[in-house]
């Protein structure tokens, strides 16, 4: 492999490897370093550094949005897409009217591989792993399924008591260091006021609950932005979304990343599920990252403005 | 919702062919899931019009598999960066056929499968005039999560159609 010397020569349309998604975002802060900061938000199972950059114009506890992409490691199109969300913010910050107006009164928080452990084993031992590696008492089997593992409908229906299982919500809620590391950051930060988690794939924007069937009391505003947000996403090249609650459009899942920061307050919470509708699923092809992180984004850029247009 | 015997969908859909995405069909289907979702579902269908004509393409893969001197063999289509090359191709479509059928066989009211990836091809020489394939695929169940591993052998002939044995 080369050394990359450049975040301009970075190539956006291949799937890299964890080395080389860290080794991009120290590029991207030596080379914007009034705009980009790395934080560490903690260690992984397997002891790996945490890592968000930040995006930020300055002032202090700024009213933030978080984004973040790789939580479930096999779902590549995410992490990809967030290296490109991260060069783009980069080049339009000042150029782009709505980022800029973003970027003008809040800052950006991007954490590109979430888990980076499961990461890792999709590129060594298991291109199909979804969950961190995580070992508990008692059990042969390894990992936990971080979008199972929040504070939201803990072990309800929609996750799984069993370790061996996919959707296992682990032995207690923030036992994964992946997960707490983030609870930890939205706690401390107390600032965020909205919060997207990108996954893939099947087309679809989510909002909660997923862990119960009780529509959330800005359920009608939600509903809202997701039009919205799917209509400019489908604009670029008709990629087709279905929207709603998480729970009414996908299925029940409790424990669940958006459920937990909904309750917490941030009301402008969602999830992404990127393409395709299973052509290729977890498989895309890589021709496909530039094109799927340009719709996204425009989609991340409805949230965004919304949110700003309605700080609370 | 039918008493005693299980759940009627009528289906109204489009079927677009995936070589092609201008080119559409439309379709009417009834799928019936029996109680106790021991049996596979009923289907019945109609397609308004026809389904494209791939004789020629048929003949050509049908041919060059024919010809081969080896084998073929193959794993892990698409490879993890979702690169189906070209040789290919036909393989990875057959699995996409076979593994409906594999999928029907095993649907619920309660499932959503999809083929998530051939792990591993091999072809199968015959005396008669099919080819066959041993595919071990791998099959996404939505709700769950989970991925199946699933061995299947495939026979086709570009007249005859496709049959899968599990």
């Amino acid at each position: 492999r080369q050394l990359l010397l450049s975040t301009s020569t970075f190539d956006y349309a291949t799937y890299h490897s964890l080395d080389e998604i860290y080794a991009f975002m120290d590029l991207l802060v030596a080379e914007n370093p009034n705009l980009v900061s790395k934080l560490e938000i903690g260690r992984s199972t397997e002891n790996r550094p945490l890592y968000v950059l930040k995006f930020s114009r300055g002032g202090t506890n700024r009213p933030a949005v978080w984004i973040d992409t790789g939580i479930h490691s096999r779902e590549w199109v995410t992490q990809a897409s967030g290296v490109w969300f991260a060069k783009k913010i980069v080049l339009d910050h000042e150029n782009d009217e709505g980022l800029a107006s973003v970027l003008d009164k809040m800052d950006i928080f991007l954490e590109i591989v979430t888990n980076p452990d499961g990461f890792v084993f999709t590129h060594t031992q298991n291109r199909m792993w979804r969950k961190t590696r995580s070992r508990h008492s008692g059990s042969l089997c390894v990992g936990v399924d971080p979008n199972r593992n929040w504070d939201a409908g803990f072990g309800g229906p929609g996750a799984s008591g069993n370790p061996c299982s996919e959707t296992y919500h682990g032995p207690y809620a923030n036992s994964e260091p992946e997960v707490k590391a983030i609870v930890d950051f939205v706690k401390n930060h107390g600032n965020i006021k909205a919060f997207v988690s990108i996954h893939s794939y099947s087309q679809l924007l989510l909002y909660p609950y997923g862990y119960t069937s009780t529509p959330v009391p800005d359920q009608k505003e939600l509903h809202q932005i997701s039009e919205k947000a799917v209509a400019a996403l489908s604009s670029l090249y008709g990629t087709s979304y279905k929207y709603g609650s998480i729970i009414t459009t996908i299925y029940q899942a409790s424990g669940g990343t958006i459920d937990w920061t909904y309750n917490q307050g941030i009301k402008y919470s969602f999830t992404f599920e990127l393409r395709d509708t299973g052509r290729y699923g977890f498989l895309l092809p890589a021709k496909q990252i530039v094109p799927t992180a340009e719709e996204t984004w425009l989609a991340l850029k409805v949230i965004m403005q919304h949110a700003l247009d309605h700080l609370y | 919702d039918i008493d005693g015997v299980g759940q009627k969908y009528h289906l109204e859909l489009v079927l677009e062919d995936l070589l092609d995405k201008d080119s559409t069909v439309n379709c009417t289907a009834e799928v019936l899931y029996h109680l106790g979702n021991n049996i596979p579902p009923d289907v019945q269908f109609t397609i308004e019009g026809e389904l494209k004509n791939a004789e020629e393409a048929d003949n050509i893969f049908y041919n060059r598999i024919k010809s081969l001197e080896k084998e073929l063999v193959a794993e892990n289509i698409p490879d993890s960066h979702g690169n189906v090359s070209p040789e290919m191709e036909p393989v990875h479509l057959l699995a996409w056929v076979a593994s409906g059928y594999v999928i029907w066989q095993n649907s619920t009211e309660n499932t959503k499968f999809q083929l998530a990836q051939i792990k591993h091809v091999k072809q199968v020489k015959r005396s008669d005039e099919y080819l066959e394939f041993d595919y071990t695929i791998l099959l996404h169940e939505m709700v769950s999560q989970e991925i199946i591993p699933w061995q299947m052998t495939v026979l086709w002939h570009p007249q005859h159609g496709v049959q899968v044995t599990q």
